[in-house]
């Protein structure tokens, strides 16, 4: 049984590797948006326009309160029925975990900048920076080391929140693994492997992030 | 000659406390001005102002001729011209001696790397840092720190230098240096505004000494006038706190034995 199973994962190898790629494809992306919105995100709200922070605090509001699944479901059978929009279902996953994702990478951001000293922003202004040279060369670099760990966590659950991608359709590592299963009824087994890719993905990187919040605890 | 700053009738509100009431005051090119006054008068402010870091209120602030108060002044402009030292120095933790020096002479005035550099060499050599050229802050002691802060304003070619309480966070030990850089400027004739608590200092310096309260300039003075014979009873009150500690009788009391 032992080796009939150990072969069952050798030649189920290749789906699994096309469903991995999908979900790595849909978390790589994801976090690379949701970077790219987070700083965003977390220099409008440093900036302390009251219109701007009035919008973004409900965009935050509506991510943390609405269930990621929620909003799969609305964006991709919503979207077609209200406004004939349809996207395909992989780029709705990617567009849903980038929003979410931008929202937590974004509060993260403007907590680090929320917290350098008043002073840094002074001093900054009074050699006559303009305000992204005061982002770009003083506030950014200083922040990042605050918001790196928090971010890479919020990197670790992208990647396993991509799995509810299966739910509108995507064939992803989960939804492979599930096909498998159908034909084989080989569960364990099969969401053993599951539990072992998303251990291994994600582990190093929350890891990492201990490794860093020591380390630039103590400088 | 016209001053070179020059305030009239201005006024300042934090929400619905008016921390600046009607002041005037004019300093001219070469003048050194030292502001005195108790804690939360608005001598800070008042320097804040100048630089832009406090939008005023109301009256009128001109620099160079130019009114600060009107809503198409160039800040960025404004700033590299009146250069600002802070209490607590405020340095980029992140860059090196000469990075703090340089960003705003490179990327603000868009200046030639060698010339800054050498500029930066200087000033550096002439506060006795030269060595500290690649240190990063936190290996610089406080005094050390401000006497760096003081060149990266100063590497931007200012026409003024304001000095906003530059001493109060430092050891007594570290507060000769600092003074004795402020000290060299204002032989050299460079304009500046200097708020302190440095009584000693004020006097030696000083071409004028402006008493402020409760947002208001209460007096006007040279040094010396101001120091031996303040014209009111306020100024006066704020002297004999200063010279309180230096004139207190000294503890006599025998040692008991042990």
């Amino acid at each position: 049984m032992a080796s009939s199973g150990l072969e069952l994962l050798w030649v189920s190898l290749p789906q699994l590797g096309k469903g991995a790629a999908q979900t790595l494809l849909i978390s790589l992306l994801s976090i690379a948006f949701s970077t790219l919105g987070g700083v965003l995100y977390g220099v409008l709200r440093t900036l302390g326009n009251r219109l701007v922070n009035v919008v973004l605090r409900v965009y935050l509001e509506l991510f943390r309160a609405i269930p990621v699944l929620v909003w799969l479901y609305l964006l991709f059978f919503g979207l077609p029925i209200f406004f004939g929009l349809s996207i395909p279902s992989f780029w709705c996953a990617v567009l849903v975990l980038s929003l979410w994702g931008a929202s937590e990478v974004g509060e993260v951001v403007r907590g680090a900048l929320y917290s350098l000293p008043r002073g840094q922003r002074e001093a900054g202004l009074s050699i006559g920076l303009s305000g992204p040279q005061l982002y770009g060369y003083v506030l950014l670099p200083q922040a990042l080391k605050r918001m790196t760990p928090p971010t890479i966590n919020v990197y670790t659950r992208i990647i396993k929140t991509s799995s509810l991608a299966v739910l509108i359709g995507v064939v992803d590592v989960i939804k492979v693994g599930q096909q498998i299963i159908e034909r084989t009824y080989e569960s364990v087994l099969i969401y053993g492997a599951l539990f072992l890719f998303f251990f291994f993905i994600c582990y190093p990187l929350s890891a990492a992030s201990k490794v860093l919040e020591r380390r630039w605890a103590q400088a | 000659m016209s001053a070179l700053i020059e305030f009239q009738g201005f006024n300042k509100f934090f929400g619905e406390a008016q921390v600046l009431k009607g002041i005037d005051l004019s300093v001219q090119s070469g003048e050194v001005v030292v502001i005195l006054g108790p804690s939360g008068c608005g001598k800070s402010t008042l320097l804040r102002c100048l630089n832009g870091l406090e939008a005023a209120h109301s009256g009128s602030l001109r620099f160079a001729g130019n009114e600060l108060l009107d809503k198409r002044t160039d800040w960025r402009q404004v700033r590299q011209d009146i250069g600002m030292v802070f209490q607590s120095y405020h340095l980029f933790p992140h860059m090196s001696v000469l990075d703090n020096i340089l960003l705003g002479p490179l990327k603000v005035q868009k200046r030639d790397t060698r010339e800054a550099r050498e500029q930066a060499q200087k000033l550096l050599e002439r506060v006795g840092l030269a060595d500290k050229r690649d240190a990063f802050p936190r290996q610089l002691s406080g005094g050390q720190q401000q006497r760096i802060a003081i060149v990266r304003s100063l590497c931007m070619n200012p026409q003024v230098m304001l000095f906003d309480e530059v001493t109060a966070a430092l050891d007594p030990e570290m507060v000769k240096e600092v003074l004795e850089v402020i000290q060299g400027l204002a032989r050299d004739g460079m304009t500046l505004l200097i708020v302190t608590h440095e009584m000693a200092f004020a006097r030696a310096v000083a071409d004028r000494v402006v008493f402020m309260e409760a947002g208001r300039i209460l007096e006007h003075n040279t040094p010396e006038a101001f120091f031996t014979n303040p014209q009111t009873a306020r100024a006066q009150q704020f002297l004999e706190k200063f010279s309180f500690v230096s004139t207190l009788p000294k503890k006599i009391k025998e040692l008991e034995p042990i």
